[in-house]
């Protein structure tokens, strides 16, 4: 019995090790599930599948409101290599995507290598439809594998690559710099052009959606009914200046040539046209298309990715001769009547300079002067202009000078909206300084007063010219985009500063006047005249500019109509000839289109009798098939190595495999022999050159 | 009228209550694993294809079940006792000849018709029965070794023949046995000795071999100096000490490892070791070594499991996600989840509070058997009721342990709550005896 009362305690400790038992579950539970937040995170992780809706990208229309652009919607194959560690279906995978393991394996380090592994990354990008359909019916059976939406741009007119830009993946670099950007590695992003300088306005906002998953990555509805989703706003759209059907038509003229042009409404210094030339259809660099061409475009040295029109820093020629005509009627140096007595050459400086035309009385005023391109009259005028007694020695002159030309636009980025704008030059006076000692005088650089020596304009700027002279004096900075869809305060960083009229120099409007009779007379019985726009008086300046190696530049700007400017444009084009023979009927022409909106039989027959002419240097030519011939050397090489080692066992294929090898050595050696890039860098093609102006 | 008054008389109804209110918990539980928005709950239920309707239909069996048990004299389970044990330990041995394989364990009976019965589960209720009878006998003197050593055989035979089966999990719920034991006067060092073993364990896999040396040293040194008079007068007390520094010395040096490299799985040490945090190299286990000797691969379980069941219970927070939103248990991302690790589901749907109270049924189950063990007169039946209490204690503990990650993964069902036809018919019998010989306290029964 005394056992029995010992026993009869125990219950309570039994009820003891139960209540410790469950006391020790619960400080358990404590600790799971309302000390470690992590376990929420990770069943998020697990179960909240985050869906992005990519808006639709806003579209970039033309001054007509026609789609320069459209969006196509396609398909991404994402992965996410952490979540795709176990269960893949590899070998279906690769059957529908038509790739072997090891390629498998390559894009997958690839995508851990680019974004992480917790983070998605293109597996296939741009999806055709039947592989949408195979992939989306299989995607279970591919954990971590999911298809992504993505509108892609293209473009119906096939034209206008080099303003436009394009869209790509946003880079790893950017990403880095920009964490607040709002971009997921993966995500579109304006690269270049337009598509760069107006991202936050065209990209508008990604929706977010959340929704549930199970274990095999399926969709199981929406997660808390949607209360954290946001909705995806379309990016606004953009109206430019454009005219579509111009840029069309300029792009059609310079196939097969090296060159610009540029068309500006001068009344509000919107850009109608740029063309530049070799240029691509820009479908070739949607992100399907990219890896197709992007080695030749990037490569080929004719330079097809250059924009030209901004970039190319050209002589202008006698295109220069009405500014230096309105300089010296502004300092007085002469006037309208001012005339001089040339006789097809000019020797104020004790050299030769040649000009076209010999007869007595082409240069008896500044008319005339102008219309007929009088090589002597703008040198000698040039001249007068730095040796100006007023400023007391060449050197002021020059400066004086210099800063007329900062007033005309030239020697800086003008400031349009797209990236890579160079400023042309307008050298300093030290480089003289450096070449002909304290010491020189007008004379030096006399040349300069025909458009050549050191000066050199980018297109845009001849065509900015074009606009301050039409204009009489004052000029908008060109830009592309008129206007924004939903236009709002906010947008005034964009559109603001090409709202303010610039009219740095003051210039009178009769000098002004004087000028653009000169340049109206040169469309009538100047060097133009052949060249006529139905219906349509016009002004106009050629220009033909000499370059080592290559045919002579050829330049044209203009504006019409006469009495009421509506279009300014500048034109020029590499190893050409005459300004009056290549540039001014491409200038003509898109001219025309622009004004009469349609273009005559006549003028029909002759743009496609430019279209079909080849200007392109020979040198282009045989760098291309030096390059070719590397390259088939370097695969021919290749492949022997592959064969030398299987034959490697025979002495006698042996030698002969080395004797060939010698054989091709020197073939590789002066491939790059006197690969002088004139076309490349255009710096170089005039800085050297012995100037002279040659004029129709 | 009166028949049906003595009948229903002395039965603990708050006992059939608390039973009632765990099937319900456990048929919402599995619904909730099973619930998918996207098809008619309703039609998928009278189809009876689902797991809910179908341990909705084991509930009414085990309904039925219960009102016979109700109905039957409790005399019965003590006359049968021994036949059913031995008829229990008959079914266990016959696994082994027509046993199905389940999950790597052959512990299962086929039945036909998609149903399987588990003997080893099965046999619980009779051991409980056949241990009550030997320590209910008249003439048993339980403070001897003998008879102490005879009942520790009758509770541990069956869980012999489990691991036999590859079923460790239930052969750990016999050492449940050990409660009633210890209530009837099991000493209590036996207890001490078993948790002290156990820890000795657990600091094995924990710490390493030669801190844990050192630290079991400096306990011996320490102990000595504390005890330097006593032993000066008793050397024997020395000797006892020293003994049992070298016992836990080799245990920790070269049993532990002994048992986990050459007689443990792999997997089982993989998850043993997972629960104290650690990682196993199954490079040193010989029946990996053997394997690969063969050339098969390495079956390499992780903690997937108790992982995904700890984030499914862990993201319950306080109040948990609700009925049905739970997103772990929408995606079925907790392998097994309607059976042995339904506590999940319940831990995200309605988190820390909803745990609690759940588990607050549980402890009271338990303290109501204890008070229902402590008014018998007959000690066959307090027996019997400790027997109940200590089998669901075990379940619930090692079950819960190993949602939480307190224990390694072994197949061990909820009591009650868990989806599985033979776990609730085995605890619904149980259940119900014990209910049965309590209604009978007045009578007495030996």
């Amino acid at each position: 019995m005394l056992v029995q009362n010992n026993n009869h305690i125990r219950n309570r400790i039994i009820l003891g090790i139960f209540t410790a038992v469950f006391a020790i579950i619960i400080i358990q539970l404590l600790n799971l599930q309302l000390f470690s937040p992590k376990y929420k995170i990770q069943a998020e992780n697990n179960a909240i599948l985050r869906k992005v809706q990519y808006p639709d990208r806003g579209i970039i229309y033309d001054h007509h409101g026609r789609a320069i652009l459209q969006n196509v919607v396609n398909y991404d194959l994402v992965v996410t290599p952490s979540e795709s560690r176990k269960g893949v279906d590899t070998a279906l995978l690769c059957r529908i995507l038509n790739i072997d393991t090891a390629e498998y394996n390559k894009r997958m380090l690839t995508a851990i290598f680019k974004n992480t592994r917790f983070k998605p990354s293109t597996f296939e990008p741009l999806l055709t439809q039947e592989l949408y359909a195979q992939l989306n019916e299989n995607l279970y059976k591919f954990p971590g594998f999911s298809l992504q939406e993505r509108p892609v741009r293209s473009y119906p007119y096939h034209c206008g690559a080099n303003f436009l830009g394009r869209v790509g993946e946003v880079s790893a670099d950017y990403l880095k710099k920009n964490p607040d950007g709002g971009y997921q590695a993966g995500d579109y992003i304006g690269l270049t052009g337009l598509e760069k300088q107006y991202e936050t306005i065209l990209m508008g906002q990604r929706g977010v959606t959340r929704s549930l998953r199970d274990n095999r990555g399926r969709p199981q509805g929406s997660y808390a009914n949607g209360e954290f989703d946001t909705v995806a706003v379309a990016g606004r759209n953009i109206y430019t200046s454009i005219d579509i059907k111009v840029q069309q038509l300029g792009e059609k003229m310079f196939q097969g040539k090296i060159g610009a042009a540029i068309a500006i409404n001068p009344k509000t210094g919107g850009i109608i046209a740029m063309v530049t030339a070799p240029t691509f259809d820009p479908n070739d660099l949607s992100p399907a298309e990219y890896r197709k061409h992007i080695e030749f475009l990037a490569t080929d040295t004719s330079g097809p990715m250059l924009n030209r029109a901004v970039t190319g820093r050209y002589p202008p020629g006698s295109t220069y001769k009405p500014v230096g005509a309105l300089i010296g009627l502004d300092e007085g140096l002469i006037t309208p009547a001012s005339g001089y007595p040339c006789l097809g050459a000019y020797y104020g400086c004790n050299t030769r300079i040649r000009c076209d035309e010999h007869w007595a009385g082409h240069a008896d005023n500044l008319k005339l002067a102008i219309a007929n391109s009088c090589n002597s009259f703008f040198c000698n005028l040039f001249k007068n202009t730095i040796d100006n007694p007023k400023y007391g020695s060449p050197r002021k002159g020059y400066a004086a000078w210099r800063n007329y030309m900062h007033g005309f636009g030239f020697g800086n980025p003008l400031g349009i909206d797209i990236a890579g704008e160079k400023g042309g030059n307008i050298p300093d006076t030290t480089i003289y300084n450096e070449a002909y000692g304290p010491r020189w005088v007008g004379c030096n650089m006399v040349t300069m007063g025909i458009g050549q020596d050191k000066m050199l304009l980018t297109p845009i700027q001849s065509a900015n010219e074009a606009c301050i002279i039409a204009n009489k004096g004052w000029y908008y900075t060109p830009h592309f985009v008129d206007s924004l869809e939903h236009q709002s305060d906010d947008d005034t960083v964009y559109l603001a500063k090409y709202h303010i009229k610039h009219e740095p120099l003051h210039i009178s409007d009769a000098d002004y006047r004087t000028v653009q009779q000169g340049m109206e007379d040169v469309t009538e019985v100047g060097t133009a005249q052949n060249v006529s726009i139905p219906g349509i008086k016009y002004a106009a300046k050629t220009g033909t500019a000499q370059v080592p190696h290559l045919k002579n530049l050829a330049v044209f700007i203009a504006y019409a109509p006469a009495d009421n400017p509506k279009i300014a444009i500048a034109v020029y084009v590499e190893n050409a000839g005459y300004g009056a023979t290549w540039a001014a009927p491409i200038g003509a022409r898109m001219m025309e289109q622009y004004l009469n909106d349609t273009l005559t039989d006549d003028s029909q027959a002759d743009v496609d009798r430019l279209s079909k002419v080849n200007l392109f240097p020979p040198q282009i030519y045989e760098w291309r098939r030096k390059k070719d011939s590397l390259k088939q050397v370097q695969l021919r090489e290749k492949a022997k190595e592959i064969d030398s080692i299987a034959m490697a066992k025979h002495d006698d294929s042996l030698r002969v495999a080395a004797t060939q090898k010698e054989k091709k050595l020197p073939h590789d050696t002066d491939s790059h022999n006197h690969l002088s890039p004139v076309i490349i860098n255009e710096d170089k093609k005039t800085s050297s050159s012995p100037a002279r102006e040659k004029r129709k | 009228m009166n028949q049906q008054e003595q009948l229903t008389k002395g039965i603990d109804w708050i006992f059939v209550l608390l039973y009632a209110i765990l099937v319900c918990t456990g048929i919402l539980c599995i619904f909730m694993v099973e619930y998918n928005p996207d098809i008619n709950w309703a039609a998928s239920f009278i189809s009876g294809k689902t797991e809910y309707s179908k341990q909705l239909i084991f509930a009414g069996v085990s309904a039925i079940l219960a009102i016979f048990i109700l109905l039957s004299d409790s005399k019965l389970y003590t006359a049968f006792a021994n036949l059913l044990y031995l008829f229990g330990i008959f079914l266990m041995f016959l696994t082994f000849a027509i046993g199905k394989n389940v999950n790597g364990s052959r512990s299962w009976i086929p039945l036909g018709g998609g149903f399987n019965l588990q003997p080893a589960q099965l046999c619980t209720i009779f051991t409980s029965l056949a241990l009550s009878k030997y320590l209910s006998m008249q003439d048993l003197d339980f403070t001897k070794v003998r008879s102490q050593i005879i009942a520790a055989a009758i509770a541990l035979f069956p869980a012999l023949i489990s691991i036999m089966q590859n079923e460790t999990g239930l052969a750990i719920v016999y050492f449940a046995f050990f409660i009633p034991m210890y209530r009837e006067g099991l000493p209590g060092w036996i207890l001490v000795v078993g948790f002290s073993f156990a820890f000795l364990v657990v600091a094995t896999l924990i710490m390493e071999p030669n801190t844990l040396a050192i630290i079991l040293t400096v306990i011996a040194a320490v102990s000595v100096y504390f005890l330097r008079k006593k032993i000066k007068r008793s050397k024997s007390l020395l000797a006892f000490i020293i003994g049992i520094w070298i016992l836990c010395v080799g245990i920790q040096r070269f049993a532990v490892p002994y048992i986990f490299n050459d007689v443990f799985q792999c997997y089982q040490s993989t998850r043993i070791y997972a629960m104290v945090g650690k990682t196993y190299d199954c490079s040193q286990n010989r029946h990996a070594i053997n394997r690969e000797e063969n050339n098969k691969s390495i079956s390499k379980p992780d903690d997937y499991n108790v992982r995904q069941s700890k984030i499914a219970i862990g993201s319950g927070g306080l109040l948990g996600r609700g009925f049905l939103k739970g997103t772990q248990t929408r995606g079925k991302y907790v392998p097994e989840q309607q059976t042995d690790f339904v506590f999940t589901s319940l831990g995200e749907a309605f988190g820390f509070a909803g745990c609690s109270i759940f588990l607050m049924i549980y402890l009271f189950i338990l303290y109501r058997i204890v008070r229902i063990a402590e008014r018998q007169r007959s000690s066959f039946s307090r027996v019997y009721a400790y027997c109940v209490a200590g089998i669901l204690l075990l379940h619930i503990t090692i079950n819960i342990c190993m949602t939480i990650g307190l224990f390694p993964v072994v197949g061990i069902p909820l009591p009650l709550v868990s989806y599985g036809g033979s776990s609730l018919i085995t605890f619904t019998i149980l259940i119900f005896i014990l209910i049965r010989l309590d209604a009978d306290r007045q009578m007495v029964l030996r």
